[in-house]
Formats: structure tokens, C-alpha cells, sequence
């Protein structure tokens, strides 16, 4: 027997026809006011690779039903990933009585009878198709030419297939199918002595380019060794756009409108309100979401059913909006605006070596890592370079330099901007998953903040 | 996809408080832990699961497996949030399945499956195969397991007195909305949010070895964000991280008295709106158990897993300074004589507590650290043989320390960290009688931001409530503080720690590592400990 792909003949993906007809079955045994059902069926496979050669893989599928259950202003749900009848009655039955006995919920929003979404399908036959052996003929592709150069690739291949219906007592019904797909590798030096790392991420897996990920990885770690070490503080920065991503996406969960209007968030606005209509940075920045951008395919329908709409958060430089749940949409007057898993920021033309080329004396970054708040006020985080950082001096990139901590936020970063490359989609989760899909330039800054040295390699 | 991931789906407002939170506080200490009922006895292995479990280390054998395990593990898990004065979830969530290892020819593979009948394990049995036939191509080293002893129909209960799966959500509800109503009482609070989180799992485990486990695990932890705003919207602190989570039940969360402490805590996030901002410098730091914690999980505890100092994590959590083991095994110098850091799954309490790992081995307690020494690193079977040569010089055994574990049955398992801990100093000293031997510096409460490098060098901690020193004596409440580090002078810098009756667990619910990301729960003993001239810097900036 050879591997299966994710989803094989023996456990294919749910039909929509028969995710309707399973939430039809789970709506049957409600004795609820009103009720949801939420199916996720997924699979997953994943490949980790170290010193060369693959460590562990393993591929996993799942059927997660949640029933939600509401009587008057009193909500609870439960969850099980059996599909007989006798665990869904009981999966019914343990929500309802949650529900009756919990406290009232005053913010409880109606369920939501049908919605229009925008016809998204997130679905890469590549994908979903991609085998152990499709995984272990990627991972050479990092580890022969690493292991011809005498260097040691560690990585790792994660690849999901996911189906989610969503099905409510107000006769919503919403289905739609999602792969995902990432790899990304780090390659030492046998010393230790250089690190560098590459990655990408799509939703087809067919867009992603195993040699020319393990040869980038490679050509950094060769490059990266013996660092020199500066001093730390205030440096003009080219970020590639993996670096961008590891910060921008941090916007994306500070930009909640309920902590805004309540003061406890960066877009409150000094003396009551938000920051909407308010200039936040450079003029060149616009910030959007759309799930049916090819680059960023993402569900066109949120966990409760409600449509998701291609959304503007920062134009030139702007605040459009900010996300507004269902009740603080209708509390404050405005539309629901869900955030979303996908994010496009604007940019201009040109690559890193154009950025670098125009900077007199810099850091060039490839990436950060194990990113962390610091304070909410000022969406300042702390974290490290890794994997790749090197000196620029008169437009060129002259050597590598030790890794350094920083404390910065990105709103500062991104009005200390001083030029954009062309926007490509990256890997920026920390886990090396396939995370939120971005899209960012490269870009160059002034003023990054470099508090301290780190010894790391 | 993660476990967290999956959860923080269901509320933005979790999400917020658990990005912010990881765990903590004092109640209790080892004393009032070890005086506690022993726990029940824990039920047997149910003959269906055996028999699923034979079947599916049988199709393994039969494929081609020279070894194999199997886990068909329940997990369920609930949690009820609120914020101010009402509910915002109550959720219940249930999964079970089955998970298959095998090793061919020196190679893993792993299969999940949701189908627990004969077929459905024998299916993820032969796809575990399978894949380690197909991983055998891109590897040319073989795994080979350091010998354990066959553990025959063992059980095991984690010491939890009332179930929390048995409590009523009434009852769950009762006690947040009584602790938000608490914590509102006090002037210039202006939110709360509040939770309660609870895990059972039931796991069996068997191996091709003749080895069958049964474990029943609860953990709980009480959750407790209060937020005071400047009334002009200039500024807004938080206080929270209040009470650790705990490998133990409901009595724990009744024992925390959330309602009787909120009052407390509120007073504290108020007092940090007009708290000093710390001048940058060199500091003397005096830090708390339900700070410490966090520092010795990032600095001590990720460092010393044998994975990653040997590079099978350098992708995503990074290696490990402490490396290569034969030039630090005996050698390094991590801390002062009277450093001792143990690991071990024995605690009770403890949230990586348990009978035996996911490869059916008992675990033991081992010293990380020996009077200051590197002494040994967290091992799983196929780790130990990588030390063999050590554990012979030392003329111990080979042995694995039981730190296998997934975080579910649709994960593989692999080396996670057990409870790691530093002991107890000789002296009878505790929290306040080190402040009073220190003439000025801060004291830090509560564990607060975090990070540290891919090698565990520099770290940068925040804190919940910083406090200045002068005299011996507390004299204010300083805000805006983080300390960076560099592991081996920060360690070596602590002069002076608390004994016996100083001794707490901390420990994080939410402790990830590996790709696909897996989640491990752990606790971290510790007492008040002093550190000489630590760089603090001031985090407040302005927008």
C-alpha cells in the first residue's frame, strides 16, 4: 500500500451536499429556541525534516461538529467528532443544558437566517493531492544540495485540507473548502556558525518552489557566518518581505474597534473615540482584506455564518475602519466588519537588492522571530532578528552582523517608511504553518529600534 | 492545525486575553500541594480499547513494523468566559481517536484516525507504515530505542479530588460573575474578564513491546483580566496572569478564591495608571515565584531538550546554546553552587505530572543542573541512546526520563518538557526576607511579556506589578519595566534565594513546540530569587 493523499477515496471531503444533509441531521434533534451547527473536516499531513533527513511525518483527518443552542438571551455549545446519530442527539442534548443553565448574555445576537457570499474557492487540487512521497521528494530537493554543500537543512511541509459548513434554526447554510500549504526550511553551517532561512506559503502547494526555497537558505547560511557584532540602536532597516509580514500582521489584532472605544487600544483617540478618518502612517500605505484575492484565499463566511466582504483598513495612510463585531456594530451604528485571515498591503516596484542598492548604511533583515506584546498602548512588541542579518554600507551588503533584540511597533515602522518594493506573498507565521495569508514589499525604514545584542546563531 | 488555534476561533475576546496571558499567581506552595488527599484509584483499561489497540499494533506488525505504538486518547475540554457583569461562552468540546507509530527499517511514521472500529485503526496502522516507507528514502541514520521495561495494565489518576466535567456551569458562572462584580467595586476599573478552563483526558496507550497505560488527566485554571482607564483615554494599565494553572480540580479553583482576591488585584491595575515610569539602568531584581517561572521555562527548560541542542528543532523553536553535549554534559557553568534544577513529571499538581509518557515509560526525577552544573538534558527513547556515552561515564543507566508526549491523538508524539524546577535554597528565607536584605532594586510580580532568541541567549521579560526597593523596604510601585538578559550572566549574577516555605508552582496551559505546532502543559517550581546588575529598560513609549 503506498500513502494516501489528504483526502483519499476512503475519507474524501465532505460534498456540500452531504455537509447540508449532516447539519439537516443535527438541526433534527434541536429542542432549542434557535441553534447552529458548525462542521470542520480537515486533514492534515505534515513532513518535518532535520540534519538532512526526514524526522517525523504523519497525516491526521478529522470531522469536528459544534452544535450552539440559545434559549432567550442564554447561549452554550458543545462539540464532538463523532457523525452517528446517537453522538449528535447527545452533542444536542450537553448544549442545551449548558445553554439553560448559564447566565443570561446581554451582548447574544440573534442567529443569522441566509446570507450572499462572495463565491470563493479555496480549494488547489496540488494540494490537496500532495502525498508523503510528494513531501519527501520536496524535502530532498533542500537536503541533497544542502548536504552536497556540507551544510545541515531542517525543515518542515504542512499541508491542509479543510471543509467547513456552517448551518443555522434561521435557515442559514454556508460551505466552503480551503487548502493551505507551507514549507520552510533553515539551513546551518556544521559549525554552527551561519543560519539562514527560507519559506512560502500558499494555498496551492504547486506555487511553491522546493530547490529554489533550499538554494535561497543555502546561499544565507554560507553568507550569514562569522557575524560581526554592532552596536545596537536606532538603524535604517530593509526588511525583506518575510520581516514585513512577521510585523504587519500584528496590526491586524490591535485594529478591534470595541477596545478602541473603550480606550484601551492605539486607536483610541486621546479623550474619548477612535481613530477612524485619523492619518496613522505613511501616506503610501493601504492595508486590505479580500478573500477572494488569488494570493490570499480565505472563508468568505466567519464561525458564525456571517459574510465576509472585501474590506479596507488603512487607506494612504488612513484609518478606514476598524472589525466590529455583530453587537458593537449594532450598538455603534456601523456594519459588522469581521477580521479576516488574509492581508494585502500596497507597495511599490522593485525587489530587496533596489532597496539595498539606494541605502548608504543599514541592516538588511530576513526575518524575526519569537515576536511578543510589550505594550498595547503603542502596539509595541519585542523579538529578534534570525536566520540571515547582515550589514549594508554604501549600497551594498558587506557583511553579516550578530543578531540583535528589538522593541518596536509597527505603526512607528510604518511611519518611519522611506521606500516599498513589489508585494509578494510570504511565510510569516512563527510556527512555519500556514498561517495568515499576506501579502507585503520589501521596504526600507529609518529609525528601527535595536535594544540589545544576542549571542544566537 | 494547533489545538489553540482551533479554540481561539471561537472568541476574538479569548483570543485578546490569552495572546496577553500564559499563566500565574500564588496561591497555595508546595506545602499546602503536598498536603492534599492522595489521589483515587484510576479506573482499568476498557477491554474494547485493548483489543482496538492490539488490532491496530498487529496491522503494524503485519505491514511491516519492527516497532509500534498506539494511543486512542479522549480529550474533552470547557470553558466558560465572561467580561464585567455577564457571560460571553460556554463551550464543550470532545474528541476522541486513535493515533499509530511505526518505525520500518529505522524510520517513523505516524497515522491518525477518527474511526475507532477494527478497520479504521488497522487503516492508520498501515498508513503509518507506509509513510515510513516512504520517509525511508530521505534518511539514512536508524532510530534506535533505549531499552524500558514492559509496563503491563498500569493506571494512573492526576490528583484531582472533584471532576470539573461533573460541576454545573451555574455553579462555573457563579464564581466569575461574583469575582467581575468584586473587581468593579474598585475606582477606576472599568473592565474584567474573566474565565475558567478546564481539560480531562483519558489516555491509553499500548506498544508492540507488550506495554498497556491508562491515564486520567484533569487540569484547571482560573483566568482574571481587570483593566483601569486614565479618564481622559490617555492611558490604560492591566492586571493579570493571577492564579497558575494546576494539574489538579474544581477544589482548586474554590481554593484560588477569585472573588475574595479580585478587590486586591483591581486596586493594583489602578495603581499602575499612576505608578512611577522606571529610570533605564542597572537594577538589583528581586523576583517572585509567580514570576520566576516564566524565566526558567525560556531559559532553563527549552535549552536543555535534547532535540533542539542537537538541531532536529532549528527550523521553527530553535537550538540550544547548552550544545554540544559533550562539551557542556559535567562542564558548564550555568548558575552559583547552590543552583539545583530538577525535572521531573512527580509533582503533584504539576501540569506535566503523569504515570507514564507516550511511549509507556515511567518517568523519573533528574537533575538539569547539579550545584550549578549542567548535569543532564529532558530525553525521550530515542534521545537517551544519543547520551549513552555520558550516562556511562557517569555509570548510570541509559534510560529515557519519560518526556514523550503529543498533545492528542491525532499528533505524533516527541520530546516535551516535563515539570522543571528550582529547588529550594538551605536557608529558611522567604519574599520578604530578601527584600529586606536588599538596599535598593525592584521587585517583580507575576509573569508578564516574554521572548527570548533561537538559542536561548537574550531575553527580554516584562512583568504584573514591579515594585521599588529602597532600605529594605518596599517604598512605591514602579510601571513600564522589562529587564533583558543573557542566559549564562543572568543565572551566574543570582546571589541570594528563598528555602523550603518560599517554594510555589507557576507553569503555562499553552507551552508550544514542534511542527505542526503542539501544545504541552507545565508547571515550574520556584522560590524568591535575587539577581546583581540586570539591565532594565522603559517600555512606555509615545503613540
Amino acid at each position: 500500500m503506498s500513502p494516501r493523499s489528504l483526502f483519499d477515496g476512503a475519507s474524501p471531503p465532505l460534498s456540500r451536499d452531504d455537509a447540508q444533509a449532516l447539519t439537516k441531521r443535527a438541526l433534527s434533534f434541536s429542542k432549542a429556541e434557535q441553534a447552529r451547527v458548525v462542521i470542520s473536516n480537515s486533514a492534515q499531513g505534515n513532513t518535518r525534516f532535520a540534519v538532512n533527513q526526514v524526522s517525523t511525518s504523519g497525516d491526521a483527518t478529522d470531522t469536528v461538529i459544534t452544535v450552539q443552542s440559545v434559549f432567550g438571551k442564554r447561549a452554550a455549545s458543545a462539540s464532538t467528532n463523532k457523525r452517528d446519530d446517537a453522538s449528535l442527539k447527545q452533542t444536542v442534548e450537553i448544549s442545551e443544558r449548558l445553554a439553560k443553565l448559564s447566565p443570561e448574555n446581554q451582548e447574544l445576537m440573534p442567529e443569522l437566517g441566509p446570507q450572499k457570499y462572495l463565491d470563493v474557492d479555496g480549494w488547489a487540487a496540488s494540494s490537496a493531492a500532495l502525498d508523503p512521497a510528494g513531501r519527501v521528494s520536496a524535502v530532498r530537493r533542500v537536503t541533497d544540495p544542502s548536504a552536497q554543500a556540507g551544510l545541515v537543512a531542517t525543515g518542515f511541509i504542512e499541508a491542509d485540507a479543510d471543509v467547513t459548513a456552517i448551518a443555522t434554526s434561521a435557515g442559514l447554510f454556508a460551505y466552503g473548502r480551503l487548502t493551505g500549504t507551507s514549507m520552510t526550511t533553515t539551513v546551518r553551517t556544521a559549525d554552527g556558525q551561519g543560519s539562514g532561512w527560507a519559506g512560502a506559503a500558499h494555498s496551492d502547494w504547486s506555487k511553491i518552489d522546493a530547490s529554489a526555497l533550499g538554494q535561497h537558505a543555502i546561499d544565507k547560511a554560507i553568507r550569514s557566518r562569522e557575524p560581526v557584532a554592532i552596536e545596537p540602536g536606532r538603524y535604517t532597516v530593509v526588511l525583506e518581505p518575510t520581516a514585513v509580514g512577521n510585523l504587519i500582521q500584528l496590526l491586524g489584532f490591535a485594529m478591534n474597534a470595541r477596545n478602541a472605544d473603550e480606550g484601551r487600544s492605539f486607536f483610541t483617540k486621546p479623550g474619548g473615540g477612535n481613530k477612524i478618518g485619523l492619518k496613522v502612517m505613511d501616506e503610501r500605505v493601504t492595508l486590505a482584506s479580500d478573500p477572494a484575492d488569488p494570493d490570499t484565499k480565505a472563508y468568505a463566511f466567519t464561525p458564525e455564518g456571517m459574510a465576509v466582504k472585501p474590506t479596507t483598513w488603512i487607506k494612504d495612510g488612513v484609518v478606514q475602519t476598524l472589525s466590529y463585531d455583530r453587537y458593537w456594530a449594532q450598538k455603534q451604528g456601523k456594519e459588522p466588519t469581521p477580521f479576516i485571515r488574509a492581508l494585502r498591503m500596497s507597495g511599490g516596484s522593485g525587489g530587496v537588492d533596489e532597496l539595498v542598492a539606494s541605502t548608504d548604511r543599514g541592516i538588511l533583515v530576513t526575518r524575526f522571530w519569537y515576536i511578543r506584546p510589550v505594550d498595547q498602548r503603542t502596539i509595541l512588541y519585542t523579538g529578534l532578528t534570525r536566520d540571515g542579518t547582515f550589514l549594508i554600507e554604501n549600497g551594498k551588503v558587506t557583511k553579516a552582523v550578530k543578531n540583535f533584540r528589538f522593541n518596536e511597533s509597527p505603526i512607528f515602522l510604518l511611519n518611519n517608511l522611506e521606500a516599498m518594493g513589489e508585494p509578494v506573498r510570504v511565510s510569516a507565521s512563527e510556527d512555519g504553518g500556514p498561517g495568515l495569508a499576506i501579502v507585503v514589499p520589501p521596504i526600507k525604514a529609518h529609525d528601527f529600534n535595536f535594544t540589545s545584542l544576542s549571542d544566537a546563531i | 492545525m494547533s489545538d489553540r488555534r482551533e479554540f481561539l476561533k471561537h472568541s476574538a475576546q479569548v483570543a485578546a486575553a490569552l495572546a496577553a496571558a500564559s499563566a500565574w499567581k500564588a496561591t497555595g506552595g508546595a506545602a499546602d500541594l503536598l498536603a492534599e488527599a492522595p489521589p483515587a484509584s484510576a479506573p482499568p483499561t476498557d477491554a474494547s480499547i485493548k483489543d482496538l489497540m492490539n488490532d491496530a499494533l498487529n496491522a503494524a506488525k503485519m505491514a511491516g513494523a519492527s516497532y509500534a505504538d498506539v494511543r486512542i486518547g479522549r480529550q474533552r475540554r470547557n470553558f466558560v468566559f465572561t467580561r464585567e457583569d455577564h457571560i460571553l461562552n460556554v463551550v464543550d468540546t470532545d474528541s476522541l481517536g486513535c493515533g499509530v507509530r511505526a518505525l520500518v527499517d529505522g524510520t517513523w511514521g505516524y497515522g491518525g484516525t477518527r474511526v475507532l472500529t477494527p478497520d479504521g485503526v488497522a487503516a492508520a496502522a498501515k498508513e503509518a507504515v507506509a509513510i515510513a516507507k516512504a520517509n525511508r528514502l530521505a534518511r539514512d541514520q536508524a532510530v534506535v530505542l533505549a531499552p524500558a521495561p514492559v509496563v503491563k495494565n498500569a493506571t494512573w489518576k492526576s490528583a484531582f479530588t472533584t471532576d470539573p466535567f461533573d460541576v454545573s456551569v451555574e455553579d462555573k458562572a457563579g464564581i466569575l460573575l461574583k469575582a467581575n462584580a468584586e473587581a468593579m467595586k474598585v475606582k477606576g476599573v472599568q473592565f474584567v474578564f474573566s474565565g475558567l478552563f478546564f481539560v480531562k483526558e483519558e489516555r491509553n496507550y499500548a506498544n508492540s513491546e507488550g506495554s498497556v497505560t491508562t491515564q486520567t488527566l484533569v487540569r484547571s485554571w482560573p483566568l482574571m483580566q481587570i483593566t483601569a482607564v486614565a479618564p481622559d483615554h490617555s492611558d490604560f494599565q492591566n492586571r493579570g496572569n493571577v492564579v497558575p494553572p494546576m494539574g489538579r480540580g474544581w477544589e482548586y479553583v474554590l481554593k484560588s478564591d477569585l472573588a475574595g482576591n479580585a478587590g486586591k488585584w483591581g486596586e493594583e491595575a489602578v495603581q499602575k495608571l499612576s505608578a512611577k515610569p522606571v529610570e533605564v539602568g542597572k537594577y538589583t531584581l528581586v523576583l517572585h515565584p509567580s514570576h520566576l517561572w516564566l524565566t526558567i521555562h525560556e531559559s532553563i527548560g527549552h535549552p536543555s531538550e535534547l532535540d533542539r541542542a542537537l538541531g532536529y528543532e532549528a527550523n521553527y523553536a530553535g537550538t540550544s546554546f547548552v550544545s554540544p553535549p559533550e562539551k557542556v554534559l559535567g562542564k558548564l557553568r550555568y548558575g552559583p553552587e547552590f543552583m539545583n534544577i530538577q525535572g521531573d513529571r512527580s509533582q503533584e499538581g504539576g501540569l506535566s505530572t503523569m504515570g507514564f509518557d507516550d511511549e509507556g515509560v515511567k518517568p523519573n526525577d533528574f537533575l538539569i543542573i547539579k550545584n550549578g552544573i549542567f548535569n543532564d538534558y529532558q530525553t525521550t527513547r530515542e534521545q537517551a541512546m544519543w547520551l549513552d556515552w555520558w550516562y556511562k561515564q557517569q555509570k548510570i543507566e541509559t534510560r529515557s526520563h519519560g518526556c514523550s508526549y503529543a498533545q492528542g491523538w491525532d499528533n505524533v508524539q516527541f520530546q516535551r518538557m516535563p515539570n522543571v524546577s528550582l529547588l529550594p535554597g538551605e536557608k529558611d528565607l522567604v519574599w520578604e526576607d530578601l527584600i529586606a536584605a536588599t538596599d535598593s532594586g525592584i521587585a517583580i510580580m507575576g509573569d508578564g511579556s516574554f521572548s527570548i532568541d533561537q538559542q536561548r541567549y537574550n531575553a527580554q521579560f516584562g512583568g504584573q506589578t514591579f515594585w521599588e526597593i529602597k532600605g529594605g523596604k518596599i517604598v512605591g510601585m514602579l510601571k513600564d519595566v522589562a529587564y533583558q538578559m543573557r542566559t549564562p550572566d543572568f543565572w551566574n549574577s543570582m546571589d541570594m534565594i528563598g528555602g523550603k516555605r518560599g517554594y510555589e508552582l507557576g507553569g503555562s496551559f499553552f507551552d508550544g513546540k514542534g511542527q505542526p505546532g503542539q501544545i504541552n502543559a507545565v508547571s515550574h517550581g520556584a522560590v524568591p530569587a535575587r539577581f546583581q546588575n540586570i539591565n532594565v529598560i522603559n517600555t512606555g513609549r509615545k503613540a
